[in-house]
Protein backbone atom coordinates (compact mmCIF):
# COMPACT_ATOMS: atom_id res chain seq x y z
CA UNK A 1 0.00 0.00 0.00
CA UNK A 2 1.08 3.21 -1.19
CA UNK A 3 1.42 6.21 1.60
CA UNK A 4 0.57 9.36 -0.39
CA UNK A 5 0.17 12.58 0.89
CA UNK A 6 -3.39 12.69 1.98
CA UNK A 7 -2.34 9.92 5.02
CA UNK A 8 0.00 12.73 6.50
CA UNK A 9 -2.49 15.67 5.95
CA UNK A 10 -5.08 12.90 8.20
CA UNK A 11 -2.49 12.46 10.45
CA UNK A 12 -1.79 16.30 10.94
CA UNK A 13 -5.44 17.00 10.88
CA UNK A 14 -5.85 14.13 13.95
CA UNK A 15 -2.92 15.83 15.63
CA UNK A 16 -4.49 18.82 15.17
CA UNK A 17 -7.59 18.42 16.68
CA UNK A 18 -5.93 16.38 19.52
CA UNK A 19 -4.06 19.96 20.41
CA UNK A 20 -7.11 21.79 19.67
CA UNK A 21 -8.72 20.29 22.64
CA UNK A 22 -6.25 20.44 25.08
CA UNK A 23 -5.97 24.22 24.25
CA UNK A 24 -10.05 24.16 25.06
CA UNK A 25 -10.23 22.23 27.87
CA UNK A 26 -6.93 22.53 29.59
CA UNK A 27 -7.22 25.28 32.93
CA UNK A 28 -3.23 24.62 33.70
CA UNK A 29 -1.22 27.30 32.16
CA UNK A 30 1.43 24.38 31.41
CA UNK A 31 -0.61 21.80 30.01
CA UNK A 32 -2.06 24.79 27.37
CA UNK A 33 1.50 25.57 26.69
CA UNK A 34 2.12 21.43 26.17
CA UNK A 35 -0.85 21.40 23.81
CA UNK A 36 0.07 24.63 21.58
CA UNK A 37 3.65 22.29 21.49
CA UNK A 38 1.00 20.00 19.90
CA UNK A 39 -0.34 22.25 17.50
CA UNK A 40 2.87 23.41 16.05
CA UNK A 41 4.13 19.87 15.34
CA UNK A 42 1.55 18.73 13.96
CA UNK A 43 1.60 21.73 10.95
CA UNK A 44 5.26 20.91 10.55
CA UNK A 45 4.19 17.55 9.41
CA UNK A 46 2.04 18.36 6.87
CA UNK A 47 5.07 21.34 5.95
CA UNK A 48 7.49 18.22 5.64
CA UNK A 49 5.07 16.30 3.59
CA UNK A 50 4.02 18.90 1.77
CA UNK A 51 7.95 19.51 0.67
CA UNK A 52 8.57 16.19 0.31
CA UNK A 53 5.55 14.76 -2.73
CA UNK A 54 5.71 17.97 -4.56
CA UNK A 55 9.97 17.89 -4.55
CA UNK A 56 10.12 21.56 -2.79
CA UNK A 57 12.09 22.69 0.16
CA UNK A 58 9.97 25.78 0.92
CA UNK A 59 7.70 24.20 3.60
CA UNK A 60 10.79 22.34 5.12
CA UNK A 61 12.05 25.73 5.97
CA UNK A 62 9.31 27.45 7.01
CA UNK A 63 9.08 24.04 9.44
CA UNK A 64 12.51 25.48 10.89
CA UNK A 65 11.11 28.76 11.30
CA UNK A 66 8.44 27.02 13.12
CA UNK A 67 10.71 25.40 15.27
CA UNK A 68 12.48 28.64 16.03
CA UNK A 69 9.38 30.31 17.21
CA UNK A 70 8.11 27.62 19.24
CA UNK A 71 11.76 27.16 21.03
CA UNK A 72 11.52 31.61 21.85
CA UNK A 73 7.57 31.37 22.14
CA UNK A 74 8.84 28.65 25.17
CA UNK A 75 11.47 30.88 26.76
CA UNK A 76 8.91 33.83 27.24
CA UNK A 77 6.24 31.83 28.18
CA UNK A 78 7.78 29.94 30.62
CA UNK A 79 9.95 33.83 32.13
CA UNK A 80 6.15 34.88 32.35
CA UNK A 81 4.50 31.98 33.77
CA UNK A 82 7.66 31.76 36.98
CA UNK A 83 7.06 35.64 37.15
CA UNK A 84 3.12 34.93 37.71
CA UNK A 85 3.66 31.56 39.99
CA UNK A 86 6.39 33.65 42.58
CA UNK A 87 3.49 36.32 42.67
CA UNK A 88 0.19 34.37 42.85
CA UNK A 89 1.61 30.69 43.86
CA UNK A 90 -0.73 29.37 40.85
CA UNK A 91 -0.75 29.09 37.47
CA UNK A 92 -4.40 28.43 36.71
CA UNK A 93 -6.17 30.31 33.62
CA UNK A 94 -9.29 31.27 35.51
CA UNK A 95 -7.30 33.65 38.42
CA UNK A 96 -5.87 35.74 35.68
CA UNK A 97 -9.14 38.19 35.07
CA UNK A 98 -7.88 41.23 36.67
CA UNK A 99 -8.73 42.53 33.54
CA UNK A 100 -12.24 41.55 33.82
CA UNK A 101 -14.81 44.62 33.75
CA UNK B 1 5.66 -1.58 2.30
CA UNK B 2 8.35 -0.72 4.81
CA UNK B 3 6.95 2.74 4.62
CA UNK B 4 3.45 1.93 5.10
CA UNK B 5 4.50 -0.29 8.12
CA UNK B 6 6.48 2.80 9.58
CA UNK B 7 3.83 5.40 8.85
CA UNK B 8 1.02 3.28 10.76
CA UNK B 9 3.23 2.43 13.80
CA UNK B 10 4.75 5.75 14.55
CA UNK B 11 1.42 7.65 13.91
CA UNK B 12 -0.52 5.15 16.39
CA UNK B 13 2.52 5.54 18.81
CA UNK B 14 2.15 9.33 18.18
CA UNK B 15 -1.31 10.29 18.54
CA UNK B 16 -1.45 7.35 21.91
CA UNK B 17 1.29 10.24 23.30
CA UNK B 18 -0.07 13.45 22.36
CA UNK B 19 -3.38 11.69 23.76
CA UNK B 20 -2.37 11.06 26.55
CA UNK B 21 -0.62 14.91 27.40
CA UNK B 22 -3.96 16.08 27.03
CA UNK B 23 -5.55 14.29 29.26
CA UNK B 24 -3.86 13.23 32.24
CA UNK B 25 -4.10 14.68 35.68
CA UNK B 26 -0.36 14.45 36.45
CA UNK B 27 2.08 17.36 34.94
CA UNK B 28 4.80 14.70 35.09
CA UNK B 29 3.72 12.12 32.75
CA UNK B 30 2.18 14.67 30.31
CA UNK B 31 5.62 16.12 29.93
CA UNK B 32 6.95 12.88 29.10
CA UNK B 33 4.43 11.58 27.18
CA UNK B 34 5.26 14.96 25.12
CA UNK B 35 8.68 14.10 24.70
CA UNK B 36 7.80 10.47 23.24
CA UNK B 37 5.64 12.24 21.07
CA UNK B 38 8.08 14.72 20.00
CA UNK B 39 10.87 11.86 19.32
CA UNK B 40 7.93 9.69 16.95
CA UNK B 41 7.27 12.93 14.94
CA UNK B 42 11.05 12.89 14.25
CA UNK B 43 10.27 9.51 12.86
CA UNK B 44 8.07 11.00 9.81
CA UNK B 45 10.82 13.29 9.06
CA UNK B 46 13.33 10.94 8.52
CA UNK B 47 10.23 8.85 6.78
CA UNK B 48 9.72 11.93 4.19
CA UNK B 49 13.64 12.30 3.57
CA UNK B 50 14.03 15.11 5.38
CA UNK B 51 16.65 13.88 7.76
CA UNK B 52 17.95 17.96 8.83
CA UNK B 53 14.80 18.54 10.09
CA UNK B 54 14.39 15.12 12.21
CA UNK B 55 17.75 15.72 13.60
CA UNK B 56 16.69 19.77 14.66
CA UNK B 57 13.34 18.18 15.77
CA UNK B 58 14.99 15.72 18.46
CA UNK B 59 17.58 18.08 18.89
CA UNK B 60 15.59 21.69 19.75
CA UNK B 61 12.44 19.79 21.17
CA UNK B 62 13.50 16.76 23.02
CA UNK B 63 16.53 18.80 24.28
CA UNK B 64 16.09 22.56 24.28
CA UNK B 65 12.11 22.52 24.94
CA UNK B 66 11.79 19.36 27.25
CA UNK B 67 14.94 20.64 29.27
CA UNK B 68 13.27 24.33 29.47
CA UNK B 69 9.80 22.47 30.49
CA UNK B 70 11.39 20.36 33.20
CA UNK B 71 13.58 23.17 34.65
CA UNK B 72 10.48 25.35 34.55
CA UNK B 73 8.42 22.58 36.20
CA UNK B 74 10.87 22.92 39.24
CA UNK B 75 9.11 26.15 39.97
CA UNK B 76 5.92 25.00 40.11
CA UNK B 77 3.49 22.18 42.67
CA UNK B 78 3.36 18.88 40.18
CA UNK B 79 2.69 16.90 42.25
CA UNK B 80 -0.98 17.39 42.97
CA UNK B 81 -3.83 16.91 39.95
CA UNK B 82 -4.39 19.48 37.58
CA UNK B 83 -8.19 20.49 37.77
CA UNK B 84 -9.81 20.96 34.78
CA UNK B 85 -12.52 23.27 33.59
CA UNK B 86 -16.43 20.95 33.11
CA UNK B 87 -17.34 21.60 29.81
CA UNK B 88 -19.41 20.21 27.08
CA UNK B 89 -17.09 17.67 26.02
CA UNK B 90 -18.65 16.45 22.93
CA UNK B 91 -19.04 20.67 22.11
CA UNK B 92 -15.13 20.95 22.39
CA UNK B 93 -14.47 17.79 20.51
CA UNK B 94 -16.46 18.65 17.34
CA UNK B 95 -15.66 21.98 17.16
CA UNK B 96 -11.43 21.15 17.57
CA UNK B 97 -12.06 18.85 14.42
CA UNK B 98 -14.04 21.10 12.59
CA UNK B 99 -11.18 24.15 13.14
CA UNK B 100 -8.85 21.53 12.17
CA UNK B 101 -10.40 20.43 9.08
CA UNK B 102 -10.81 23.99 8.24
CA UNK B 103 -7.18 24.17 8.67
CA UNK B 104 -6.24 21.45 6.65
CA UNK B 105 -8.63 22.67 3.76
CA UNK B 106 -6.73 26.29 3.88
CA UNK B 107 -3.27 24.75 3.51
CA UNK B 108 -4.16 21.96 1.22
CA UNK B 109 -6.94 23.93 -1.44
CA UNK B 110 -3.83 25.51 -3.57
CA UNK B 111 -2.29 22.12 -4.10
CA UNK B 112 -5.68 20.54 -5.30
CA UNK B 113 -6.68 23.94 -6.91
CA UNK B 114 -4.01 24.54 -9.46
CA UNK B 115 -1.05 22.42 -10.80
CA UNK B 116 1.70 23.79 -8.71
CA UNK B 117 5.53 23.42 -9.31
CA UNK B 118 8.46 23.30 -7.26
CA UNK B 119 9.72 26.90 -5.80
CA UNK B 120 13.03 26.11 -4.86
CA UNK B 121 13.12 22.71 -6.48
CA UNK B 122 15.71 20.19 -4.96
CA UNK B 123 18.89 19.70 -6.74
CA UNK B 124 20.10 16.15 -7.65
CA UNK B 125 22.98 14.41 -6.67
CA UNK B 126 22.70 16.47 -2.90
CA UNK B 127 21.72 15.61 0.62
CA UNK B 128 19.40 16.90 2.50
CA UNK B 129 21.09 18.73 4.30
CA UNK B 130 23.63 20.47 1.71
CA UNK B 131 20.68 21.46 -0.11
CA UNK B 132 19.14 23.10 3.14
CA UNK B 133 22.26 24.43 3.63
CA UNK B 134 21.96 26.24 0.15
CA UNK B 135 18.41 27.24 0.36
CA UNK B 136 18.40 28.63 3.47
CA UNK B 137 22.02 31.03 3.43
CA UNK B 138 20.75 32.15 -0.39
CA UNK B 139 16.69 32.50 -0.28
CA UNK B 140 15.87 32.59 3.10
CA UNK B 141 18.92 34.47 4.66
CA UNK B 142 17.15 37.39 5.56
CA UNK B 143 14.33 35.48 7.83
CA UNK B 144 17.20 33.30 9.45
CA UNK B 145 19.03 36.16 10.84
CA UNK B 146 15.67 37.65 11.86
CA UNK B 147 15.09 34.44 13.71
CA UNK B 148 18.38 34.96 15.32
CA UNK B 149 17.14 37.96 16.74
CA UNK B 150 14.25 36.83 17.95
CA UNK B 151 16.10 34.52 19.80
CA UNK B 152 18.41 36.70 21.27
CA UNK B 153 15.38 38.33 21.91
CA UNK B 154 13.60 35.75 23.97
CA UNK B 155 16.93 34.68 25.42
CA UNK B 156 17.01 38.07 27.21
CA UNK B 157 13.45 38.11 28.45
CA UNK B 158 13.68 35.21 29.79
CA UNK B 159 16.63 35.91 31.54
CA UNK B 160 15.37 39.13 33.08
CA UNK B 161 11.63 38.00 33.85
CA UNK B 162 13.14 34.50 35.36
CA UNK B 163 15.87 35.54 37.26
CA UNK B 164 14.36 38.39 39.05
CA UNK B 165 16.05 37.73 42.95
CA UNK B 166 17.48 35.06 41.88
CA UNK B 167 20.63 36.42 43.91
CA UNK B 168 19.21 35.14 46.76
CA UNK B 169 20.66 31.68 48.03
CA UNK B 170 18.27 29.51 50.29
CA UNK B 171 21.10 27.64 51.01
CA UNK B 172 23.44 30.23 51.85
CA UNK B 173 21.01 32.07 54.22
CA UNK B 174 20.28 31.40 57.96
CA UNK B 175 16.91 30.28 59.17
CA UNK B 176 15.59 32.99 60.67
CA UNK B 177 16.77 35.12 57.06
CA UNK B 178 14.50 32.83 55.22
CA UNK B 179 11.56 33.14 57.55
CA UNK B 180 11.86 36.77 57.27
CA UNK B 181 11.58 36.96 53.69
CA UNK B 182 8.73 34.57 53.30
CA UNK B 183 6.98 37.30 56.03
CA UNK B 184 8.10 39.98 53.72
CA UNK B 185 6.52 37.76 50.44
CA UNK B 186 3.52 36.95 52.49
CA UNK B 187 2.20 40.58 53.15
CA UNK B 188 2.96 41.06 49.40
CA UNK B 189 0.57 38.54 48.11
CA UNK B 190 -2.05 40.06 50.37
CA UNK B 191 -1.51 43.24 49.27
Amino acid sequence: MEIGLNHYLVLSTILFSIGLVGVMRRKNLLMLFFATEILLNSVNISFAAISHFYGDLTGQMFAFFVIAIAASEVAVGLGLLIVWHKRHNAIDLDLMSTMKG
Amino acid sequence: MFEAIAFYLFSFLTIAMFYITVTTSQALYALSALAAGMIFISAFFFILGADFLGAVQIVVYSGAVMALYAFGMMFFDTTRDVKEKKGNKYLITGLATLAAILVVVIVSAPLIGENISAYYPMTEGAGNTQEIGMVLFTKYLVPFELAAVMLLVAMISGIVLAGKKMDLSLTLMSDREIIEMREEKNKKVLL
